[in-house]
């Protein structure tokens, strides 16, 4: 199996914080990641720094390497719109961008100019179908996204996203904030997805993680303690504070 | 139907590396562009700078500075140039609108902040903001028709009669025009300026405060005075001293009602002539004579160090006080 | 028992004076209001504000203030547009492309305090000086820059001040999809933020079409309506100012008229602002 994204001795500081300890990780394509771990252990940050999203924080220092196809995505000559375009990110709560459901969808092609100039309508409408959105939003196309219930606004999210056809989705506890239904149907969702994308997914449920992962890392307190695949880390954790964590003693 | 026709049409390397450079470049000169404008208002402040400099260097040159600042003889025919009369204007019309308006500002926050319910604060507030939006000019008008009329009138023969043997209070000017009208005039202007900043700094109080001084059983005044007075004061302040700048500056609405008279002023009830008043009133005809324009710029430039002085103070009080700034 | 009685006082005491405080900001406020109405409305007729000035205008004969509120108009509108054509940009770049905690963001926008506090005479004073330095005369074109001057550290301050409060996670996700800063402003923060800014320009306007000072050397004063940018032109204020200063009744009539149209404009732009403001845009999210 192929490496997409391969994590080498990543060290990340913010402000005088370590928050990452010299992690270094593959990531498998074709499959779900799931980063495990009680909250604060980096999480977050870690996959925050497969988008090069740490840059947007004040104080961070980065050192260590993210491979993208096996160039370091930290290099001077990589350009950062290019990362985030082959690497989605979709986030804990929606965030819709002040526009009208249409053009949240077109906004990435529009940046980008995919298809410059061309219609986009029926390539709007399959994303939108992909993230299950259509059939709901077909008539109103031109509302704010607003308007949308916080389930559906986290699929435009999802639509959105894949609009730019990335490799790679990061997905950052996508279903913390939605209620039971809508959060089913995001794991539905990328469940279907994972066919066709590489997905890394922080959860903070075991439940979840068990669901939809191939493929668990487990971290604390910014260090990687244990990784493989979903089977052997839930069913034979060779770790003591992966077992505790696994058994709800800690996190 | 076609799937592919509904997917983005893989564009082809060269054209997606030819829009990306193209969006690069505009990042980047966007990037140069933002950055570099945020030199633009320190440059307007340098060039401001030292042309008032340069241009009222010559006078600087001839004449010594204790001459100008405290010379009380203002004849720009004869080249002699003393700006004490004008300077004193200044410092009693804007000394007696602060005492007017301080206190009566400082109460005004005080109860929209801590007592005033919400719908007598959303009703009360924007009042105060259409106060601070009336043009200078129309103060100005409002000080003609009805504070000159009443101080010349009513006020100046009552204060004589009464109070006639002290110093301040004598006048021999009946017209009214005088530091008081200016005062007045300027008072009421800075007063919604006053308050707007010292609302400000008493909203910086933690509710928290108020429930533990009031949940020992303390008044709400008694919590004003010892909780949250003590806790903004130096912000209040601040704020009075922005209010001073603000009224040392105001040209148009003194000048229409203060007498613009060059001579030191004795008592309120004298006409005066404050610094913005003698720009305003000369600035447009002193080309014939000469040092008259070093002079006017000289006066302007003073004018506006005595303003800078006074805003950096203030400025740096409230940075502490309200936290803004760190941010 | 004693002392309580004493604190009950000092409350009432403490509240009597806030409460004449109050009368008497809010009574200043409605006399000011009054005066203009009672001396100002009688002046306003059909012909005061259709009219430029005919001849003898000035001794109480025919005519209107038609090229004072022409003149104001053009000048507030065209100091508003220059000092936005540099504001938007300068907002932008103290929000998005410099850190909000740099230190050099702070800089700036100390200096811009700074120049929000120089009276609006000194930079009449300056204009002036420049004026001449250009040989240019007092024209319509030399009150627009020097009201952008007077404006323009308004306007930023308020657009700043507008800006720094863009939920940081919308940005965010514009970023997340691989947009540029500058795409991310102009799509997603300026529509995002377009009430707020709009009241800021809007403030801007209403301080800039009420400033005399600043144009008093550097626009002139004329009974003609401007027809370029090098003409000189009449504005409201002046108009007022100039008006009062005659000894006919009539023109001083006329001053009055011309302070409640100026103020009618000035209160109409800060309601309208506060209306635009409260309002938030059909696309923004809350």
């Amino acid at each position: 199996m192929e490496n997409h994204i391969q994590i080498r001795n990543l060290n990340v500081r913010i402000g005088n914080t370590q928050i990452i300890h010299d992690v270094s990780l593959d990531i498998p394509d074709g499959q779900v990641t799931a980063i495990l771990g009680p909250s604060g252990c980096g999480k977050t940050t870690l996959l925050r720094s497969m988008n090069r999203f740490l840059e947007l924080t004040e104080d961070s220092h980065i050192t260590g390497e993210v491979l993208l196809d096996g160039k370091n995505i930290y290099d001077q000559d990589v350009d950062v719109t290019e990362i985030r375009r082959r690497i989605g990110l979709l986030a804990q709560r929606p965030f819709s961008l002040p526009m009208s459901i249409y053009e949240n969808v077109a906004y990435g092609l529009r940046i980008h100019r995919v298809n410059n100039s061309r219609n986009l309508k029926p390539i709007i409408r399959h994303y939108m179908e992909l993230a299950g959105l259509w059939d709901e939003v077909s008539k109103r196309l031109h509302e704010p996204a607003t308007a949308l219930s916080i389930g559906q606004q986290q699929r435009l999210c999802l639509a959105r996203g894949l609009a730019l056809e990335p490799e790679v989705i990061l997905a950052d506890e996508p279903t913390s904030a939605l209620d039971p239904i809508s959060a089913q149907h995001i794991e539905m969702k990328l469940q279907e997805l994972k066919e066709k994308y590489t997905i890394v997914l922080v959860t903070h449920t075991l439940r979840q993680a068990r669901r939809l992962a191939d493929h668990v890392v487990f971290m604390y307190l910014g260090e990687v303690v244990e990784q493989g695949s979903a089977k052997e880390v839930f069913e034979n954790p060779q770790m003591e504070r992966t077992k505790a964590y696994l058994q709800g003693s800690i996190g | 139907m076609d799937l592919q026709a509904t997917q983005p049409q893989p564009t082809d390397q060269r054209a997606a590396g030819k829009i990306l450079a193209s969006r690069q470049r505009t990042e980047r000169r966007a990037s140069v562009l933002f950055k570099g404008l945020t030199l633009f208002p320190i440059l307007i402040f340098l060039v401001i700078l030292v042309v008032l400099i340069a241009r009222s260097l010559p006078i600087l040159q001839q004449k010594s500075l204790t001459d100008l600042l405290f010379g009380q003889i203002w004849r720009p025919s004869e080249g002699v140039f003393g700006f004490l009369p004008f300077i004193a204007g200044s410092l009693w019309v804007t000394g007696i609108a602060i005492l007017l308006a301080a206190p009566v500002s400082i109460l005004c926050a005080i109860f929209l902040s801590e007592y005033a319910k919400p719908v007598v604060r959303t009703t009360i507030k924007p009042l105060i903001d259409i106060l601070a939006a009336i043009p200078s000019v129309v103060y100005g008008l409002w000080g003609v028709l009805v504070i000159v009329p009443w101080v010349g009138d009513s006020f100046a023969p009552f204060v004589e009669s009464t109070l006639g043997f002290l110093p301040f209070l004598q006048s021999k000017n009946p017209t009214g025009y005088s530091i008081l009208s200016g005062a007045i005039v300027l008072a009421v202007m800075v007063t919604p300026f006053i308050i707007a900043i010292s609302y400000e700094v008493m909203r910086t109080v933690p509710r928290g405060y108020h429930e533990a001084s009031l949940a020992v059983g303390a008044t709400r005044w008694q919590t004003v005075r010892y909780v949250i007075f003590p806790r903004v004061a130096s912000g209040l302040a601040a704020g009075v001293v922005l209010g001073i700048s603000r009224a040392f500056g105001e040209t148009m609405a003194v000048l229409m009602v203060v007498g613009n008279n060059p001579n030191i002023p004795k008592s309120i009830l004298d006409a005066a002539y404050p610094l913005p008043a003698l720009i305003a009133n000369n600035y447009g005809e002193m080309m014939s004579i000469p040092l008259y324009d070093a002079a006017l710029l000289g006066s302007a430039l003073l004018l506006l160090i005595i303003v800078l002085i006074f805003n950096v103070l203030a400025t740096l009080v409230l940075r502490k006080v309200t936290g803004k700034g760190q941010e | 028992m004693k002392k309580l009685t004493r604190r009950r006082l000092e409350e009432s005491i403490a509240l009597g004076f806030m409460y004449i405080s109050l009368g008497l900001v809010t009574g200043a406020l409605g006399w000011i209001l009054l005066t203009l109405i009672i001396k100002g409305a009688p002046a306003l007729t059909w012909s005061m504000v259709s009219q430029v000035p005919q001849g003898g205008f000035y001794l109480g004969k025919e005519g209107g203030i038609l090229n004072a509120i022409i003149g104001s108009l053009y000048l507030a509108l065209g100091g508003t547009m220059l000092a936005l054509l540099f504001s938007l940009p300068i907002s932008l770049g103290l929000n998005v492309y410099i850190h909000r905690k740099a230190k050099w963001a702070l800089i700036v926008r100390s200096i811009l305090d700074v120049l929000w506090g120089i009276p609006s005479i000194v930079y009449g004073a300056f204009g002036f000086t420049i004026m001449l330095a250009l040989g240019m005369r007092a024209s319509l074109l030399a009150g627009i820059i020097t009201l952008a001057l007077v404006e323009l550290p308004i306007m930023i301050r308020s657009m700043d001040e507008v800006l720094r409060l863009m939920p940081r996670d919308i940005e965010h996700a514009s970023y997340g999809l691989g947009a540029t800063r500058i795409e991310t402003a102009f799509r997603v923060i300026l529509p995002q933020m377009l009430p707020g800014l709009v009241t800021a320009a809007m403030l801007a306007f209403g301080r800039g079409i009420g400033d005399a000072a600043s144009v008093l050397f550097t626009a002139g004063y004329t009974d003609r309506i401007p027809t370029s940018l090098m003409d000189p032109t009449a504005s409201l204020p002046l108009a007022v100012f100039f008006q009062l200063s005659m000894p006919y009744p009539e023109v001083q009539k006329r001053a009055y008229g011309a302070a409640l149209i100026l103020t009618i404009i000035v209160l109409l732009i800060s309601i309208l602002s506060r209306w635009i403001a409260s309002r938030v845009s059909r696309y923004s999210v809350k």
